[in-house]
């Protein structure tokens, strides 16, 4: 007889039935099933094949350990491999199949590797397949490798949403048996805040499944009532399906949660809980015997059997076995022999305790035996036994065989910081280190096997873990308890059956028996780091969790040592595999990170732009026309067009800096290599930025606004690079000095209007006189324009031509970029994208980081000049002088121009002289920017070349290895296009003025503006003036006191740096005049850069806690803090306005992005 | 890598809001120094097994330096403080040990367990 239900009993709700599926087949099971009681039940103990032999598996341990009973989850896009059977709560519809098996589970090819096993003992590839060494990567490894192994992963992209959450709390209680659940009960009482994590579906750990007895309730009865008492307390937070898989420094837990078959939400959700105290009460794996055939489907531990028949009303069969060494063999022997089953103890022990007699009674007992072998294929269906006193033999038919070989505590989190667990000789049990970092154990883990021991030592330990942390528990009424077996707790070690005739396995999911093991040691890999690698024993899925303690056991036996001389392996994270997709969460696909936009996105949208990423940004590549059919034809068309008549383009991802304070020209000067500390009021200059070791790190201007304010300009791709490099040197460097720093690039759309024309074309929206006498070239000036709003021009130019920059507020631009293009219609203007940008830099010999390659210096790029050398310091200034640096010998950068003018050249490409071979020694240069230039009808191309001013001329071979290009090119100046400048003079036409419209406002969640879920609502909040105050540190709190002037909050930035934020509707100059800032203290317009969120409602700091790790518990954000933090990889300003009510402050250009991670955030959270 | 840093402005945060720049013992040197010292000051760093104090940015946070004083080997943090207070405190230690913040001095003490 099989396995099968009984008709009554069990936990299971009969009334509910539940259809699955398992490789193909339709079968039926009931709520409160997993998925292996439900296969069981269905007579099916065939669960699947193992790694090496193919040889059939059933369920062995039942728990987070399972190591044979692993199955491959739904199909497609939600396809999930090695799932553990045992771990799988049933659900309807669930579609289930066995792995490693070919063309079935029944019949198996790869079973034929058990008649190979003589040539596949451990470490097999190291050796058999040796020779000849060339087909080992050809033939033998992809064979080995297709043999092997686990279930297959989806090839296709996972449809399932994740989510990632922070949690913290006063304690952190893992497991909730017994132990866990007193542990959590005793530190919520005393108003803790307690996350109770438990990796099953129910809490109660083994009080679910054991027949025992606490005051007046059973098992389940006990567990109920103290989950309900947990559940209503508003500081306890229960997480069920949720395993705890690493302890981390600081009191820092990865958790992850799975929520299969959940109507909504995530299908996983990755916790990361930061705890003041936790407590381990993991519990304790029962250990598996090590006999011949212990892996046959029908073998498994005592405990787990048990479970089984109390639970789900698993009959085993007729007639069952149990191999015990301790009590818990006699405590399953009981449950089944109430059940009426025929059962036979073998005990090893020749004593056994009477309690334990009194428990099996109704058993046949056969003391000092032991299980030689399981029989069977399939199935188990006898056993033969051997009395070692006498060597007397007898082969027993059963249906199912019960292991129980002891306990092994599981410590792996307490061991997860690096402590090794310590060997108890007297109770034959590797125990935890002692306590770490707020981190004890408690209950089975900690060593205590009996139930009242575990709920005391649970109680225990929740109470000191409050009381530590300044709560006061009250002493914990530890209920009467009826002990099983009398409480006998101790087993008789037996690492393996020295009678097996068959294989005998130690590790069941890595097919590693006793024979390899001694084999290992044989070979000298007797170490029990070496013996892992050796024989895989503790690898794979299950890592270990059964097989190590008797793996380390029989180590010690065959090297004639002691369980603690021999040692365990590293304990790491993670606990349990947790999938990739879980632990990347929402961050994946289009939100692998976060996009900016510019303000002027949807402008270039509409004209048509293709957005490429840029570093940071999407950013227009080119504007294609009806009828072009490459990019190369509309640069083409953009690059002629704006050097003959004029065109716009975005420069709004530069990076701005604004600058102020007393010593803003002093800090300039040690900034840049330049003096620039003369320069003019109303003036830009061209600046190269250092790092300390005198290479080049950045760029861009700096403009002198007012008396001590400047703007800086970065290149877009090393815009962070550079303000962080200048906030370090403001701060750590020269602390001394008063300056204040903050990025004004949302705060700005930036607009170049370049080319010949465009000088006419803004005077038609600019109300000032552009001529070259009052705006001269870098002349910087606040303007009007015709529509009366205050901007900022600057005459730049990155293209040659004559080119202006126009910066306005951010919210302004596109109505401003629209006006521009009326304005330029009559002339012919095109908006041009960084394809043409790229194609007129080269042209004119402009560098980009693709010249500054972290390589180059100024002299390099022949920009000595900029080096200011009356200046006596400067980051950089010292190491630039290294002779290294100086030498004449060092590439340097020059143009180039093929022979064959349409022969194509890539950046990347070598350069060598003529009739040289392609080598290291033979390198002249490389090149490091190339295009088409449509005006000169030819490739042209930079290139940094081996003395490379002075070859001016000269011939040299363009070699690209990886594109098959070679072609002869001439070297020239860096400089292919001369002239231009000026541009035209104003035609004297009379100048029609275009008046930009006012901008409307952004809806980043939509037309409503607003997200309403059931706990919580997201809106948009009112445009308001934003102002950043700053100041020296000396005067921080007038900054604070200052900031507060606006709505009543402080949004604290930093010290010497706070957000005031103005009346809905108010303008800036309005809440600046209201502030009225003291001499000393500057006031920085960041209106159009934040966009203002309010999320409110109970799941709040829910949906805060997927974005973010800061602590938001009202005992600790209280109404009106306000602290900078990151929502996902992006900065915000988190306020707690009050309540559940928040205030999310983004960056503008970063505001999409948020908006969507909240709303997908709201959307997971029903 | 430690799990949370405690700013000194912004409270407790996890590792992913800030970004680390190395060692911050080396001290500047002063533009007239031998080359050997900025040599030094650029270029030489221990590969500390132990207690290291290191300039890590909040950059996802106040965007304050910070010096973080921190185990490599166990990751646990023993302080962390304002880079410029930081500064200004080595600065003035150095005065008074007439010493004028010279490199020797700031390169050779080093927590090493």
């Amino acid at each position: 007889m099989s396995f099968s239900r009984f008709e009554n009993g069990g936990r299971i709700d009969r009334s509910r039935p539940i259809g699955f599926s398992f490789d193909g087949k339709r079968l039926e099971g009931f709520a409160g099933d997993t998925l292996a009681s439900a296969l069981l039940a269905n007579g099916i103990s065939l669960m699947g094949r193992s790694f090496k032999y193919h040889r059939p598996r059933g369920l062995t341990s039942g728990g987070a350990s399972e190591p044979n009973a692993l199955v491959t989850l739904g199909d497609g896009a939600t396809r999930e491999p090695n799932l553990r059977a045992s771990m799988v709560a049933l659900r309807e519809g669930l579609v289930a199949e066995s792995q490693n098996r070919w063309p079935s589970l029944g019949f198996d090819v790869g079973a034929v590797n058990q008649m190979l096993s003589p040539f596949l003992g451990a470490g097999f590839y190291y050796k058999t397949f040796m020779w000849p060494a060339s087909l080992w990567e050809k033939l033998y490894e992809p064979l080995i490798r297709r043999a092997a192994g686990l279930g297959r992963a989806s090839h296709a992209t996972d449809a399932q949403a994740y989510e990632k959450r922070w949690a913290h709390c006063d304690l952190l209680v893992i497991g909730s048996g017994p132990a866990g659940l007193m542990a959590a009960l005793a530190a919520a009482r005393a108003g803790a805040g307690v996350v109770l994590c438990d990796e099953n579906a129910g809490f109660g750990g083994r009080l679910l499944k054991d027949r025992v007895e606490i005051g007046d309730a059973d098992g389940p009865g006990f567990a109920a009532s103290l989950i309900a008492e947990l559940a209503s307390s508003p500081n306890v937070r229960l997480l069920s399906t949720t395993t705890v898989f690493g302890a981390y420094d600081s009191g820092v837990f990865g958790a992850v949660e799975r929520r299969d078959g959940a109507e909504s939400g995530p299908a996983q959700r990755v916790w990361r809980i930061v705890a003041k105290r936790a407590v381990l009460a993991a519990g304790a794996e029962e250990r598996p015997l090590v006999f011949g055939g212990n892996d046959r489907p029908g073998v498994m531990m005592a405990s787990t059997m048990r479970g089984l028949l109390n639970a789900q009303a698993i009959r085993p069969g007729d007639h069952v076995a149990v191999f015990a060494t301790g009590p818990s063999g006699h405590e399953t022997a009981r449950d089944l022999v109430k059940r009426g089953l025929e059962v036979t103890v073998l005990d090893t022990r020749a004593a056994i305790p009477a309690p334990e007699l009194a428990a099996s009674d109704g058993a046949r007992l056969l003391k000092g035996h032991v299980v030689a072998d399981a029989l069977g294929g399939k199935a188990v269906t006898g056993v033969d036994v051997v009395e070692p006193a006498s060597g007397k033999r007898e082969t027993i038919k059963i249906d199912a065989l019960a292991m129980a070989g002891g306990w092994s505590p599981v410590v792996g989190l307490a061991c997860h910081r690096g402590d090794k667990p310590v060997w108890d000789e007297g109770t034959g049990m590797f125990l935890p280190p002692k306590e770490r970092d707020g981190l004890s154990t408690a209950g089975s883990a900690a060593g205590v096997l009996d139930l009242a021991g575990c709920l005391k030592s649970g109680a225990e330990a929740g109470a000191r873990a409050a009381s530590d942390l300044g709560f006061k528990p009250r002493k914990a009424e530890i209920p009467v308890v009826r002990e099983v077996c009398g409480g006998s707790t101790g087993f008789a070690t037996l690492w393996h059956v020295a009678e097996a005739k068959g294989k005998a396995f130690v590790d069941f999911q890595n097919d590693v028996t006793v024979s390899d093991l001694g084999l290992a040691v044989r070979e000298g890999y007797g170490h029990v780091e070496l013996a892992k690698r050796y024989t895989t024993t503790g690898m794979a899925t299950d890592q270990g969790k059964l097989s190590n303690v008797n793996a380390i056991g029989i180590l010690a036996e065959s090297r004639g040592l002691t369980p603690d001389q021999v040692g365990t392996t590293t304990f790491r994270p993670f606990y349990t595999p947790v999938s990739i997709g879980a632990l990347a969460g929402a961050h994946r696909g289009a939100q692998y990170r976060p996009v900016r936009r510019s303000p002027l996105h949807g402008w270039a949208e509409k004209h048509g732009a293709v957005l490429i990423e840029a570093g940071a940004w999407m950013r227009a590549s080119h504007f294609p026309r009806e009828g072009e059919t490459d990019w190369k034809q509309a640069c083409d068309r953009e690059t002629l067009a704006v050097r003959a008549r004029v065109g716009i383009s975005d420069a709004s991802t530069l990076g701005k800096i604004d600058l102020a304070g007393r010593d803003a020209a002093k800090f300039l000067d040690l900034i840049y290599t330049g003096k620039m500390s003369t320069l003019a009021i109303g003036k830009a200059r061209y600046g190269l930025m250092l790092r300390e070791d005198g290479l080049l790190m950045d760029d861009g201007t700096v403009s002198r606004l007012a008396g001590s304010h400047y703007l800086i300009t970065t290149t877009t791709a090393a815009a962070a690079e550079a303000m962080a490099h200048l906030e370090f040197c403001a701060q750590a460097l020269w602390p001394e000095l008063d300056v204040r720093l903050v990025s004004v690039t949302d705060q700005w759309a930036q607009i170049t209007i370049a080319g010949p024309q465009s000088r006419e074309v803004l005077a038609r929206i600019v109300d000032a006189d552009l001529s070259a006498d009052a705006v001269p070239f870098l002349a910087v000036r606040e303007v009007a324009l015709h529509s009366g709003l205050a901007a900022r021009l600057f005459r730049i130019s990155f293209s040659g031509e004559l080119a202006f920059e126009l910066a306005v507020p951010a919210r302004h631009g596109a109505a401003v970029a629209d006006a521009i293009m009326e304005a330029g219609e009559p002339f012919g203007i095109v908006p041009y994208g960084l394809e043409a940008l790229n194609v007129m830099r080269i042209e004119k010999g402009f560098i980009t980081h693709a010249e500054i390659d972290g390589r180059t210096t100024p002299g390099d790029l022949g920009l000595a000049r900029m080096v200011s050398s009356t200046k006596d310091d400067f980051i950089g200034r010292v190491m630039l002088s290294r002779a290294g640096l100086q030498c004449e010998d060092r590439a340097q950068l020059v143009g180039l121009r093929p022979v064959k003018p349409a022969h194509r050249i890539l950046a990347g490409a070598h350069l060598l002289m003529p009739g040289t071979d392609p080598s290291m020694a033979n390198d002249q240069g490389h090149v490091t920017s190339a295009c088409w230039s449509p005006h000169l009808n030819s490739t042209i191309a930079l290139a940094m070349l081996k003395r490379g001013r002075e070859r001016q001329g000269e011939s040299l071979m363009v070699w690209d290895g990886l594109r098959g290009i070679e072609t002869e090119v001439t070297v020239g100046s860096p400089v292919a296009l001369e002239g231009a400048g000026e541009g035209a003079a104003m035609s004297g036409r009379a100048v029609e003025p275009v008046v930009a419209q006012a901008p409307g406002t952004p809806d980043w969640l939509g037309a409503a503006g607003t997200i309403v879920a059931d706990q919580v609502t997201l809106s948009q909040l009112p445009d308001a003036p934003v102002c950043l105050v700053s100041g020296p540190l000396a005067k921080a709190a007038a900054v604070r006191r200052v900031a507060k002037a606006g709505d009543g909050l402080v949004r604290k930035l930093q010290p010497g740096q706070a957000l005031a934020v103005g009346d809905a509707g108010e303008s800036f100059a309005a809440l600046a005049e209201r502030l009225g800032a003291p001499d000393g203290l500057s006031l920085c317009d960041l209106s159009d850069a934040r966009v203002r969120f309010s999320l409110s409602g109970p799941a709040a700091a829910d949906i805060i806690a997927t974005q973010s790790g800061i602590e938001t518990r009202a005992s600790v954000f209280k109404a009106g803090a306000s602290a900078p933090t990151l929502f996902g990889h992006v900065p915000v300003q988190l306020t707690r306005l009050g309540g559940d009510s928040f205030e999310i402050m983004a960056f503008a250009t970063y505001a999409q992005d948020l908006a969507h991670s909240l709303t997908r955030a709201i959307a997971l959270s029903h | 890598m430690a799990s949370l840093i405690t700013c000194p402005h912004c409270g407790i945060r996890p590792k992913e809001e800030f970004s680390i720049r190395g060692d911050a013992r080396p001290v500047r040197p002063a533009p007239e120094a031998k080359f050997a010292a900025w040599d030094a000051y650029v270029h030489s760093r221990d590969n500390v097994r132990g207690v290291m104090e290191e300039h890590w940015q909040h950059v996802g946070g106040c965007r304050r330096w910070l010096v973080v004083e921190r185990n490599t080997l166990t990751h646990d943090v023993h302080g962390v403080t304002d880079a410029a207070d930081y500064t200004r405190a080595r600065a003035a230690s150095a005065s008074r040990a007439g010493t004028k913040g010279r490199v020797a001095n700031a390169t050779k003490r080093r927590g090493n367990i």
